[in-house]
């Protein structure tokens, strides 16, 4: 029987369709079998480094006024995590325009999505692209059409305005993904619910609401992050006066970065692992249980 | 788990809907009113502010008129369309470069990765949660001048090699198309990544095994099964890199140099400093119009219309 | 019957499904003139149908007959283009599925996955504001032997469990009618048997009025007290399953339920209680209570199991008689199934009980009987292949499950 030598199989191996290699593989042959594994890991190796460089750069403490040389091993950042002014400020601004900006989005957001998922009515084509549309515009152009309209109505930058794109940009999003929710629902579900003595009302409450809430719960957490850490849209309708966290950052870059943003920058890693984590978790422990 | 299609009639699975939609007709406009207005005035209506403010003629102390001033379309173009070109070129550069990287890790992640998968998928959304301003800053870091990453580079002569194909300068990776490149592939790398993988886990494994008992080898069965089947996640993904790519001006900015000003910066700057309305504007616009057009030749011929 | 607690009238009524008493006789389903259309293509056609209350109805026919459209106009799912639903007096056709004390036990069981068995169970109560609903739910669970598996998902239970389940779930509500689509269709063999019977024990039980939807004309014939034959959209036959079986008045039935030999002849006299049928050349005999038309062009039938395979010697001499040459035998374990061509190439179907006598081999001549009350006619103008081996219909693009 022919020996096969780092042949590829780019299905899962199943113990029959692999004969085992009568030698071991020589350095070239390993490379070639594990290929694409390899170039994974390099691609991960790429992706995460930027993290742990924020992660280790947030317990340095440099002697200038940037953060790009390792200067020596220090807890001073994380024991004053705002010891650098504005950025607590520019912090709590970010959260507030966050939640705020997720609430509107959300509701506004899962109310479209049942409409296009649930109901036939005219001008749904239309409908679809003026969702589709932000999705496709760069944000320079939405940030600065969104300032023209500000400037040409007079209404004063600030938080509100800041306010009012971000649920903009996020609504689209919100609307993909819950209606993605909804499409992947039975319908037959709500049919027993009718059928069961559950009027259009108790069926909505009590059977569709909660089948959709995972995606409506995904939507508002891709909300918050795109809201907490947009900077182009936002940068062009904002004043002085109205600091976000990722504008605070852009002015860093300039004046000087303080340690303290990588501690912010390692805090939220954390907590997106933790979020991401537990939510897969959570739904793969629900796919377990559900039908 | 579901039975055989026995005994219903066409058009009966929709039962449920005929049933909403006739209950009633003005449910569904009801509840798309408020988003959709809401689109409406905040998107929608700003664009033809911006269609309307490049044509028009002014400035902030005499205030504006429309005035259809073309002129200001061809002056625009004429200052900036070496930004404008570098900026596709540069966005082309990333998606490519985003496909090359992202196809095999979304594909390690869908076939090779067991029981790790769900480990791997937070590794790759996890990051993006964090403000990625803080992370291009990063790549300050790391690419810093006389920094480790820079000393290997010089000690393997890769430096040279870069400096040749014109990517970096000085003997520097810093402030340098190179960095840009690099920081805006990935930044989009989880844009790109995602798709693909939703594309690619939803290949029948059977499909491949068929292919396998039909005489093709495993490269064959990739090249003519799951690429083929993974191409709405390759679209999706490209489309999701491209656009915004085109339109940043983060990374050039931070990582970048003057040689390096993409048309973002440049609207930034003609609308926040310069105030120069008409011609950020236009700017704006053909990018936009560029985009659009772009992405409509490209959909069409990928055969994909279902983004949305 | 005995009585069971989920017999028991409750006092207390919430106003929605109007339930004027399950145990009155006045609770008859009818079916009246009910039609269902969509566009061009009439699923229903003029339905006129009336089932007994407590009585155990099967509707059966291949796929796209409309007995599901039926059954879903029945629960409220669907709306009748024309025609009326009545149950004892009452005219439900308009009425919401929630407003109607008609339950469904749903072809892929439809069981809420968010929530836990007796929760899905004890739906049906809540939403009609009962109190001690959750002892009710556990009665029912008890109904289908699992009451063990109260606080499970449905996600974790078998498919098997999910079908009793949503038998409670349904039952529980003690409609006016029980309406099941399909409930037994993806089980495994063993299963479904065992389930056919646990069916009919539960129905004997609550006496509640079942009507059974099914493509499967053994599973219908197993369990109802009356079957409708449905094709395209009309009754063929209704009648109890031993009626439907021996005396079919339609080439579909026939064909349809269980085997049919059908073979061509003429009527050429009468002897008595029979009429004379002249099969190519054959003189073979009929009670003329078992024959469709007393002249004229018939086909003339008899079921595969009432035919005798004889050796020469045993012939006898009153019953139809036929030679031909084997040229098929399958064995099924319990009989074996001959193939038997005729001498003007037509083949006819012989079922023998395994009963230890040597099995024939094709390639052998033999001579057929069967006596002539077994035997039945029909009219020659219905298609002799109706409801015959229908072919499953390719599965247009997006369709129904």
């Amino acid at each position: 029987m022919a020996v096969q030598s780092g042949v590829e199989k780019p299905t899962r191996s199943t113990p029959r369709s692999r004969p085992a290699p009568l030698r071991r593989r020589t350095p070239v042959e390993w490379v070639r079998h594990n290929i694409i594994a390899l170039i994974a890991a390099a691609a991960f190796a790429y992706m995460l480094l930027p993290n742990i460089i924020v992660i280790i750069f947030s317990f340095n403490k440099p002697n200038g006024r940037f953060n790009y040389q390792w200067t020596r091993f220090s807890f001073d950042a994380w024991t004053h995590p705002c010891g650098a002014s504005g950025m607590c400020s520019s912090l709590s601004l970010s959260l507030k325009i966050g939640v705020m900006a997720t609430i509107g989005a959300t509701i506004l957001g899962t109310l479209v999505a049942f409409a296009l998922a649930r109901h036939r009515f005219r001008g749904r084509a239309a409908t679809n692209l003026l969702i589709f549309l932000p999705m496709a515009t760069p944000e320079v152009v939405m940030g600065s059409s969104l300032l023209t309209l500000f400037v040409g109505m007079g209404m004063p930058l600030g938080q509100w305005t800041i306010l009012i794109a971000h649920i903009m940009f996020c609504l689209s999003f919100v609307v993909v993904t819950v209606k993605a929710r909804i499409a992947s629902l039975d319908p037959r579900l709500e049919q027993a619910a009718a059928d069961l003595y559950a009027n259009e009302v108790q069926t909505f409450l009590k059977v569709t609401l909660p089948l959709v809430a995972p995606g409506i719960a995904a939507a508002a957490m891709l909300s918050f992050a795109l809201s907490f850490d947009d900077f182009i849209i936002t940068n062009f309708n904002a004043s002085s006066s109205s600091v976000t966290f990722p504008m605070y950052i852009w002015g860093a870059a300039t004046r000087g970065t303080p340690v303290q943003i990588n501690v912010i920058g390692t805090v939220m890693f954390l907590v997106a692992l933790i979020a991401v984590g537990g939510g897969q978790l959570v739904s793969s422990r629900r796919r377990r249980s559900a039908v | 788990m579901s039975a055989m299609a026995h005994g219903v009639a066409p058009g009966s699975q929709t039962g449920a809907r005929t049933t909403a939609s006739q209950r009633s007709s003005k449910t569904p406009y009801l509840l798309l009113l408020p988003g959709m207005l809401w689109l409406g005035v905040f998107f929608a209506i700003p664009m033809v502010f911006l269609a309307s403010t490049s044509l028009q003629t002014g400035s902030l102390e005499q205030g504006y008129a429309l005035t259809w001033h073309v002129q200001t379309y061809v002056d625009a173009l004429q200052a900036y369309w070496p930004q404008f070109t570098r900026s596709i070129g540069y966005a082309a550069s990333a998606t490519v470069l985003g496909v090359l990287i992202g196809y095999p890790l979304a594909y390690a992640i869908a076939f090779k990765a067991g029981r790790f998968k769900n480990i791997l998928l937070v590794l790759v959304i996890a990051p993006f949660f964090t403000s990625f301003l803080i992370r291009t800053l990063a790549w300050q870091t790391i690419l810093t001048n006389n920094g480790p990453v820079v000393k290997f580079f010089q000690a393997t002569h890769l430096i040279d090699v870069m400096q040749s194909l014109g990517l970096t300068s000085n003997d520097q990776l810093m402030a340098s198309k190179f960095a840009v490149i690099c920081g805006l592939t990935y930044n989009f790398l989880p844009f790109m990544t995602l798709p693909l993988y939703a594309s690619l886990e939803r290949v029948d494994q059977r499909l491949l095994e068929a292919a396998g008992d039909l005489y093709s080898s495993p490269f064959t069965a990739f090249r003519k099964i799951t690429l083929p089947l993974s191409m709405p996640g390759l679209v999706a993904g490209t489309l999701l890199t491209f656009i915004p790519a085109c339109g940043d001006y983060i990374n050039s900015k931070l990582l970048g140099s003057t040689n390096t000003t993409m048309i973002g910066q440049v609207i930034d700057g003609q609308f926040l400093r310069v105030l120069d309305y008409p011609t950020a504007a236009a700017l704006s616009f053909v990018l936009m119009i560029t985009i659009v057009v772009l992405v409509a030749v490209y959909v069409r011929r990928a055969g994909t219309e279902e983004l949305v | 019957m005995t009585e069971h607690p989920l017999m028991i009238q409750q006092k207390d009524r919430s106003d929605r499904p109007d339930d004027s008493g399950p145990a009155t006789a006045d609770s008859d389903l009818r079916l009246v003139g009910l039609t269902k259309s969509f566009g061009s293509f009439t699923a229903v056609d003029d339905l006129d149908l009336t089932i007994p209350q407590g009585s155990f109805f099967a509707l059966l026919g291949p796929s796209g007959c409309g007995k599901t459209t039926t059954l879903r106009m029945v629960a409220g799912l669907e709306r009748p283009t024309a025609g009326q639903v009545l149950i004892g007096q009452q005219d439900i056709t308009l009425t919401k599925p929630y407003q109607r004390p008609v339950n469904t036990v749903f072809q892929s069981y439809a069981l809420f996955p968010h929530l836990s068995v007796v929760e899905n169970v004890e739906f049906g109560l809540r939403r009609r504001g009962r109190k001690n609903t959750r002892t009710s739910a556990m009665e029912a669970l008890e109904l289908v032997q699992l009451p063990q598996l109260a606080n499970r998902r449905p996600g974790q239970l078998s498919g098997g469990q999910q079908q009793r389940i949503a038998l409670a779930r349904a039952i529980v509500n003690r409609p006016s009618v029980l309406l099941l689509d399909e409930p037994l269709g993806a089980l495994d063999l063993k299963l479904r048997r065992q389930m056919q019977i646990e069916l009919k024990r539960i129905q004997l039980e609550v006496g509640l009025t079942f009507v059974h939807v099914t493509h499967d004309q053994e599973e219908a014939m197993t369990m109802a007290d009356t079957i409708a034959v449905m094709n395209a959209g009309v009754i063929e036959q209704l009648g109890d399953p031993a009626e439907l079986y021996e005396r079919p008045r339609t080439t579909f039935v026939a064909n349809f339920l269980g085997q049919s030999n059908l073979l061509p002849g003429t009527v050429t006299g009468s002897d008595g209680d029979h009429v004379v049928v002249d099969v190519r050349g054959r003189s073979m005999r009929v009670l003329r209570s078992r024959c469709a038309s007393q002249d004229g062009a018939v086909w003339f039938g008899v079921r595969p199991e009432k035919l005798r395979i004889v050796s020469e010697a045993a012939a006898v001499a009153s019953g139809n008689e036929l030679s031909g040459t084997v040229t098929d035998a399958s064995f099924t374990g319990v009989s074996t199934q001959y193939l038997v061509r005729l001498p003007w190439d037509q083949e006819i179907t012989v079922v023998q009980q395994n009963d230890g006598t040597a099995p024939l081999r094709p390639g052998q001549e033999v001579t057929v009987q069967w006596a002539p009350e077994h035997g039945f006619a029909l009219d020659a103008d219905q298609d002799a292949h109706a409801g015959e081996d229908l072919e499953d219909e390719p599965v247009p693009a997006g369709a129904a499950s």
